[in-house]
């Protein structure tokens, strides 16, 4: 009853947000609002006992999301006032509702075949997941399932989704570059100092530890909730915490745009590569097992440490070179 | 009955956390200006969040969960009044004038 109740008060609160998010105006609220859904989201996702999605979504989009979401509206020419110029098309708006209802009650159609939440005898839960489930803790020996399931049983999957993150990191790097040759205003640091000494000294007593914490969640996730995606987002915002309140110059001398380009390459490699030398060995591309003959739970923790750490890699060098890309673009 | 005595505390450091979250919306609602709505939630959330957190420690006992919730409610009560100056510094130098009560009026009529 409680968690009914729970559940039912967070996705009234969604509604309620997504209202808010419709009527406001302002973009860059809108754009905070937004980051506050996908906390929610992740609140349902926690209710619903799924902490490892509940992890990333938290961390992608109420993070690293919002912040990219800021960047590139401060990049565009946005102001508050130009809304006002637009001129409201009532044709226009009309057949986009009659679409959006017709969608929406296509969309009510076919969530009304899903079976209800926690039913047993679901084909999502026969076959395959049973297998996981009983067989996981013997072939694998890894405590959380979800990273044996995503790093060792679906590991072919898990490279598709870091190829897609690689080739959107690429493709952002292809359309808008690093950020213009010249710089107008370039103030030098010491005067910046005394503005932002609050923000500095706090910022740079936090830092270590944010990154510490990326590393505890990149190499526990084994344990329990964490992993590659969660750690690299985590890395990626420490590192954009610096930028933001010591500027760009000074995060360059340490990780530099034309690194995080090798990082993005070698990330996926160390994924792919593993699969290849497990080719190599014998075995079925990414069959961990013959990475160790004689102890193959062994050869598994290996392969799933090594392709964690290619994602976490990848995750962390795409998140910061999109961010180098919004925010060095700004005319000031 | 220690039980009894770390279960009762725990439950008045939630409610006494619920009530300061509470006393901080409703002063998000009312208050008329950026700065004073931005004083009021700053407060009010970290020790509301502070006091929630405790009465969680209370409730989960000595164990690795409760060490966690130490460390969380360290960096709680570093960034969340850091974060109130940065959006006050912002909005201060995006040129957000703070809420004046009109004292010309009084005296042209006074």
């Amino acid at each position: 009853m409680a968690e009914f109740l729970i559940s039912a008060i967070l996705l009234a609160y969604l509604v309620i947000l997504s209202i808010a998010i419709y009527c406001d105006d302002n973009l860059f609220s809108a754009a905070m609002l937004m980051g506050i859904y996908t906390l929610l989201c992740a609140a349902i996702f926690v209710a619903m006992d799924a902490v490892d999605v509940a992890f990333t979504e938290a961390a992608v989009g109420a993070g690293i999301s919002t912040i990219l979401i800021l960047a590139a509206l401060s990049l565009s020419n946005y102001h508050k006032e130009d809304h006002h110029n637009i001129k409201k098309n009532t044709l226009q708006t009309t057949v986009s509702l009659i679409i959006t209802f017709a969608l929406g009650i296509l969309l009510a159609f076919g969530f009304h075949d899903i079976p209800a939440y926690g039913q047993q005898n679901v084909p999502a839960y026969q076959g395959v997941a049973q297998h996981y489930i009983h067989q996981s803790e013997h072939e694998i020996g890894v405590p959380n399932i979800v990273t044996s399931i995503l790093a060792s049983y679906r590991g072919y999957d898990t490279l598709g989704e870091l190829t897609v993150i690689f080739v959107a990191g690429i493709t952002v790097l292809m359309l808008l570059g690093y950020g213009l040759k010249q710089k107008t205003n370039n103030l030098p640091n010491t005067i910046e100092l005394q503005k932002y000494i609050v923000l500095r000294v706090v910022s740079r007593m936090l830092m270590p530890y944010i990154l510490l914490f990326a590393l505890y969640v990149q190499f526990h996730g084994d344990y329990g909730p964490g992993g590659g995606f969660q750690a690299g987002v985590i890395l990626a915002s420490g590192i954009i915490l610096h930028i933001l309140f010591y500027g760009h110059k000074q995060t360059q001398k340490v990780i530099a745009p034309e690194i995080t380009c090798y990082l993005m390459a070698i990330g996926v490699l160390i994924f792919a590569g593993t699969g290849i030398v497990t080719l190599l060995q014998g075995g079925n591309f990414l069959e961990y097992n013959v990475l160790n003959p004689n102890n193959p739970i062994q050869g598994q923790h290996w392969g799933i440490l090594v392709i964690e750490f290619g994602v976490g890699l990848t995750v962390a060098a795409v998140m910061l070179s999109l961010f180098y890309s919004f925010s060095k673009q700004t005319k000031d | 009955m220690i039980e009894l005595l770390l279960n009762a505390l725990g439950g008045i450091s939630l409610v006494s956390g619920l009530f300061f979250m509470f006393v901080g919306s409703i002063g998000l609602l009312r208050l008329p200006d950026f700065f004073t709505r931005l004083h009021a939630t700053s407060k009010t959330d970290t020790l509301g969040i502070g006091l929630i957190f405790i009465g969680l420690i209370f409730f989960s006992g000595p164990t690795q969960a409760s060490l966690k919730l130490v460390l969380i409610i360290f960096f709680i009560f570093f960034t969340s009044p850091v974060s109130a100056h940065a959006l006050a510094k912002a909005a201060f130098k995006g040129g957000v004038k703070p809420f004046q009560i009109n004292t010309k009026k009084d005296h042209k009529d006074g």
